[in-house]
């Protein structure tokens, strides 16, 4: 933290100079924001940009032109570009996405229930794939370049190269079918007792665990090893300092910064990964409601999951910064 | 660099990438039955026959698998090249330019990562009409973001050294600085990224093929059959492992091969050590 400035001078500072963190963090608030914005325009825009047509898509070839054009005026599509994306966007900001083409549904209410399932199953995931990551990472820097270090890397790069699909029913295979030890499809409904949602959910976060969990390792790894590298570490080894002390006293606080990162990043990933497993496990979230709109080209659909979606990476990515500001002296105080 | 320097895992890779390439280029010589002929029941066990058994219509696994090498490895490479030709190209022009070109490409890019690839490509995906140039092109273009990120890094690196500057002073254009000057010096680890991408593509591929978004049948693909022999895997039939298993198994062997280059690289300005 800044030392706090004389208050004789304070009328005189500006505030970004008396607050230079919260400065930083506001800019990146803005700066979020402003990308959302963005964010969104491309996701519509881009959808009205490109060709192909949902009336045509819907009708079938044949479809007579006063068919065509009654369908477009039904669903809004004759008004300007321009308008219906400002309808679209206040909508949105009130918490309306509007009404799926398909089932003539109200798209909110489905996402209400679907985006809570998501998160249950997503969150659940990183609590126990982010220690696990960052202790693997920690053992494997102290085993650095021996037996131990050499298995997980093997074991994580093989991790790496599975697909989530293939992953996930492997597993189906081994625990649900052939053992019955798991539930399959991972069904969840409202009014079903905590226990039995977490027994549904077993097999998917396994999966989702075992996605990110290389990944997050071998970032975790080089991290350390960077700082590992760093002239006081040599000061700490020299000094009698056993590995272990050295690792997590001096080592992992200044690596906390990267680790952040890596953690953000991947359950930025896990965010995504959850598409997959959801068509797998046939798990009543977002990613299987958006694969079905993509399917059907049910555009509102698509464009509010695509929407949510990247808000929340965006959101995590900024959680990320944020935090890498406040525990990176350096950031702040730049210069 | 004689071959006994090359680690055994490298060799692993390469020979599991040139079995895939082999099956690619002459499937119809060793595939023992047609793409899609029908050849027996549903779901049989393998047997001598049939090496992997047979799928969910009753066509030969074996057969699929080989067909399915060329369609795959095809439109990953295609995709994967596309994607490194424009991200290196628009990367080393902001890297040679910089100003007001740089800002505005580099933050559209930014833009564009800001959505998750998989994201992105199904909001695309559900607008554009099902084609397999459509599906390379999306492919190519949200992957070439990452090629450009560093591309860029790699380029920016090059780019302020003495040689560059003394092509410039001699009156060199931008397109000798970036194909003469640039290009052959940051190739090491450009080489490396195109493995990863390449990998990258594969699973990409696969997961779209999954979600039924990607090839469409009756073309076989892996990913596809996956998808198309996923309802057996609850009466403990694992037809639909195979094709998976040559999913990881190529993108394993990339990753090997890509591995040792970087290992190669990392002591070399702009290598990415163990990231």
């Amino acid at each position: 933290m800044s030392s706090p400035p004389e208050t004789g001078s304070l009328q005189g500072l500006k505030f970004r100079e008396r607050f230079p963190l919260l400065a930083l963090i506001i800019e990146r608030l803005l700066l979020s924001l402003v990308l959302l914005l963005a964010v969104s325009v491309l996701i519509f825009g881009g959808v009205e940009a490109l060709p192909g047509d949902f009336a045509t898509t819907y009708l079938g070839q044949s479809a007579t032109p006063q068919a065509v054009a009654n369908i477009r005026s039904e669903l809004g599509l004759d008004r300007p570009v321009v308008t219906r994306y400002f309808d679209w966007l206040g909508g949105v900001v009130q918490g309306d996405f509007g009404t799926s083409w398909a089932s003539r549904n109200s798209v909110s209410e489905q996402v209400g229930n679907r985006l809570g399932n998501s998160l249950f199953l997503a969150g659940f995931a990183a609590l126990i794939a982010v220690p696990l990551a960052i202790g693997l990472g920690m053992l494997s820097v102290h085993y650095r370049n021996r037996m131990p270090d050499r298995i997980i890397n093997i074991i994580s790069l093989a991790a790496i190269s599975l697909p989530e699909f293939f992953i996930g029913y492997l597993l189906i295979l081994y625990f649900a079918v052939n053992f019955g030890i798991a539930t399959f499809p991972a069904t969840v409904f409202d009014g079903m007792s905590f226990m039995d949602r977490l027994k549904a959910i077993a097999l998917p976060t396994a999966t989702l665990v075992l996605v990110v969990l290389a990944h997050m390792m071998r970032m975790t790894r080089a991290a350390i090893l960077s700082v590992m590298s760093s002239a006081y570490m040599e000061t700490a080894e020299l000094k009698g300092l056993s590995g272990w002390r050295a690792i997590v006293k001096h080592a992992a606080p200044n690596a906390l910064a990267p680790i952040i990162n890596v953690v953000a990043l991947n359950l930025a990933y896990l965010v995504v990964g959850v598409v997959v497993v959801e068509v797998v496990f046939v798990y009543p979230g977002m990613g299987q409601y958006m694969v079905d709109a993509v399917t059907v080209r049910d555009m509102p659909v698509v464009q509010a999951c695509g929407l949510i979606f990247a808000a929340v990476y965006i959101f995590l990515n900024m959680l990320a910064d944020i935090l890498a500001i406040i525990a990176n002296p350096r950031l702040r105080h730049p210069r | 660099m004689r071959a006994r320097d090359i680690p055994i895992t490298a060799w692993i890779g390469m020979f599991g990438i040139g079995l895939a390439f082999f099956c690619a280029v002459f499937a119809p010589l060793i595939a023992p039955y047609g793409e899609t002929d029908v050849v027996g029941a549903v779901w049989q066990e393998a047997d001598a026959q049939f090496f992997f058994g047979l799928d969910n219509l009753g066509r030969d696994i074996l057969s699929r698998l080989i067909y399915g090498a060329r369609t795959t490895l095809f439109v990953a490479l295609a995709a994967t090249v596309i994607s490194f030709s424009l991200g290196i190209l628009l990367s080393f022009i902001a890297a040679v330019s910089g100003g007001l070109i740089d800002t505005v490409f580099s933050r559209f890019n930014d833009l564009m990562m800001s959505i998750p690839t998989l994201i992105f490509a199904l909001v695309v995906l559900a607008v554009l009409p099902q084609h397999l140039a459509v599906l390379i092109l999306v492919m190519a273009i949200l992957d070439s973001t990452r090629v450009y990120r560093l591309g860029r890094a790699v380029a920016l690196d090059v780019a302020v050294m003495e040689f560059v500057e003394a092509a410039r002073l001699r009156g060199e254009g931008t397109g000798w600085i970036i194909f003469r000057e640039i290009l052959p010096n940051t190739l090491s680890p450009l080489l490396a990224e195109f493995g990863l991408r390449f990998a990258f593509s594969i699973l990409f591929l696969s997961t779209l093929s999954f979600l039924g978004l990607g090839i469409q049948p009756p073309t076989a693909d892996w990913g596809g059959m996956v998808k198309d022999n996923k309802d057996g895997i609850i009466f403990g039939i694992s037809a639909a492992l195979v094709p998976g298993t040559a999913i990881a198994a190529l993108a394993v062997c990339v990753n090997l091969v890509v591995d040792w280059l970087l290992k190669r690289t990392s002591s070399l300005k702009g290598g990415r050590g163990d990231a």
